[in-house]
């Protein structure tokens, strides 16, 4: 536990070291409340409906920009030789670096709840169903995280841990909406209904948390996790 | 030598590592005592790295065991860990953070904790020579100055064995005697294995030295072993007036003399004599002086480490 805990601390607070972290809050609010506000009068309903739907593609820059650099940083300046060979396991430094790229995003987006308050300002929004978009946004950028962070554990390129964490995201997002699942045969369609990222935010971003997104969210995290642990332990392979 | 078994610090055993079709290293046997230090010494690629990254639980050996004391790499990696300070080659390091921000965390990760990791780290400011440099990062200092925050993180949590991959690269000539006497005062109670290129820095800090050459070990033992060891020893150069012909045949005819090659240089002929196991100075000087050749200078020319090591080495 102290392991992971040091290495938490060390790793969020590196991510305030270089303005990254700044510039990354900044660019995250002013987009998502611009994107938000740009419909919200037109339709005139007083909850965030509009604001979730965006996050998911949101996420999908934002999320593998917080996580690029987790471990091809480390490769490519060999600190992970160092790192490697001091008394902590490869899962706790695997369970340190994500908690700390989720502590990151999970700052920022609860800093957007200068939107919910003014939205409770003008009208009466629905707090319960507000909390529990956040949860599950929470959920699913932690597994948005989950896959950036293992795609930046086999690249020593920062650029390309960026681009191809944006690009797998992506696709397993897409491959649950009805836009692709409508050209599959019926009988693969439900599965990739299961297994994309899309159709598990739909009820969330109404504000329903059923127990099988969060089972789904958690069962990404713990799968990425586990490969990423198993890139780490790939130095260990003939 | 027998020693008794728990003053081994270090045992490597019958150490084999493949990469695809490269042996990196054969059969690696050594072990390293409690108050040694260790010079391991190599050309590039002949498995110095791989093995320090071997002991150091980064990478596991294809076959074979090593034993720190007394715990296996692999199956005790942990407690391994925690009892070796291991400063790479090349000195990776974390550009962001300040030095001591790096070195609590260091700190943290080898579990101390509270006033004495505190005390650690003062003790290494000092020792290191960071105390100025604390509050600078660590990207923006100096090479010589990110060598010693290498240092102090391998040395922070007084580790039982300490494994230095180059780590005079960078100091200046002052640091170099600073560091030298450090390692030294560690290598009294500890262990410190000492990867090196230069011969000079090993023969001065280290007590035994170990050559490895594609992977196996090519010479062992105390840096004077080794230079009286190689085959130059028992040789003389001198600077005499003479003619070439008979200074050559005459040198030549000494009984134990293998080989003597002449240069001219201005008047002076200056001579290479060499020759086996047998000290040949008196009787080279006696032949000088009955010739009633001029002699400038007669010295006995050893072998250095050098030659040791490009005689073993090379080819």
């Amino acid at each position: 536990m102290q392991n992971i805990a040091a290495i938490f601390k060390k790793e969020f607070k590196t991510y305030f070291l270089s303005p990254i972290a700044y510039i990354f809050m900044t660019v995250y609010l002013i987009i998502t409340a611009f994107l938000f506000f740009q419909g919200f009068f037109l339709i005139n309903q007083a909850d965030m409906r509009g604001y979730f739907d965006i996050l998911p593609w949101v996420f999908l820059i934002f999320a593998p920009a917080i996580t690029m650099r987790s471990w091809a940083e480390e490769k490519k300046v060999h600190t992970l030789e160092l790192l490697l060979t001091w008394p902590v396991s490869d899962i706790e430094v695997v369970l340190g670096k994500f908690l700390a790229s989720f502590a990151l995003l999970a700052i920022v987006v609860v800093l957007s709840i200068t939107i919910p308050i003014s939205i409770a300002i003008i009208g009466h929004p629905d707090m319960g169903q507000i909390v529990g978009q956040y949860l599950g946004a929470l959920l699913m950028g932690a597994a948005y995280l989950a896959i950036g962070l293992w795609v930046s554990s086999t690249t020593e390129n920062q650029i390309v841990a960026f681009i191809i964490g944006a690009v797998a995201t992506f696709v397993l997002f897409i491959i649950s909406t009805p836009f692709v699942t409508m050209v599959l045969p019926p009988f693969i369609a439900p599965l990739f209904t299961f297994v994309g990222l899309g159709s598990h935010f739909e009820s969330i971003s109404r504000g329903v948390i059923d127990s099988r997104d969060i089972i789904y969210y958690f069962s990404v995290v713990g799968f990425f996790l586990f490969l990423n642990v198993c890139s780490l332990g790939s130095r260990k392979w003939e | 030598m027998i020693q008794s078994s728990d003053s081994v610090m270090l045992e490597v055993k019958d150490l084999n590592k493949k990469f695809g079709s490269i042996h990196a290293i054969r059969n690696l046997t050594f072990d390293v005592k409690k108050g040694e230090v260790l010079g391991f010494l190599g050309p590039n690629g002949a498995g110095k790295t791989t093995t320090m990254r071997i002991i150091t639980c980064f990478i596991p050996a294809s076959s074979g065991t090593v034993k720190v004391s007394g715990m296996d790499t692999v199956q005790n990696d942990l407690e391994v860990r925690k009892r070796i300070g291991y400063l790479p080659e090349n000195n990776p390091l974390y550009q962001d953070v300040l030095v001591d921000e790096y070195l609590k965390f260091v700190g943290e990760i080898r579990g101390l904790k509270g006033a004495k990791l505190q005390s650690r780290i003062d003790e290494m400011f000092q020792v290191c020579g960071l105390t100025k440099m604390a509050k600078r990062q660590v990207g923006k200092l100096s090479k010589g100055y990110k060598q010693r925050v290498g240092l102090a993180q391998a040395m922070l949590h007084n580790p039982d064995l300490l494994i230095l991959d180059e780590p005079m690269s960078g100091l200046d000539p002052n640091q170099i005697i600073e560091i030298r006497q450090l390692i030294k005062k560690m290598g009294e109670e500890k262990t410190v294995i000492y990867c090196s290129h230069i011969l000079s820095e090993v023969a001065a800090t280290c007590n035994r030295i170990l050559i490895i050459n594609e992977g196996s070990i090519v010479a062992s033992g105390t840096p004077d072993e080794l230079t009286s060891n190689a085959s130059q020893s028992g040789g003389f150069v001198l600077r005499v007036k003479g003619t070439k012909a008979q200074v050559q045949s005459k040198l030549s005819a000494i009984p134990g003399v293998t080989a003597v090659t002449i240069q001219e240089s201005g008047d002076w002929l200056e001579a290479t004599v060499t020759s086996g196991k047998e000290d040949v100075g008196e009787k080279i000087y006696k032949c000088v002086s009955e010739n009633g050749w001029s002699l400038a200078e007669l010295k006995r020319h050893s072998a250095s480490l050098e030659d040791v090591f490009t005689q073993l080495t090379r080819g």
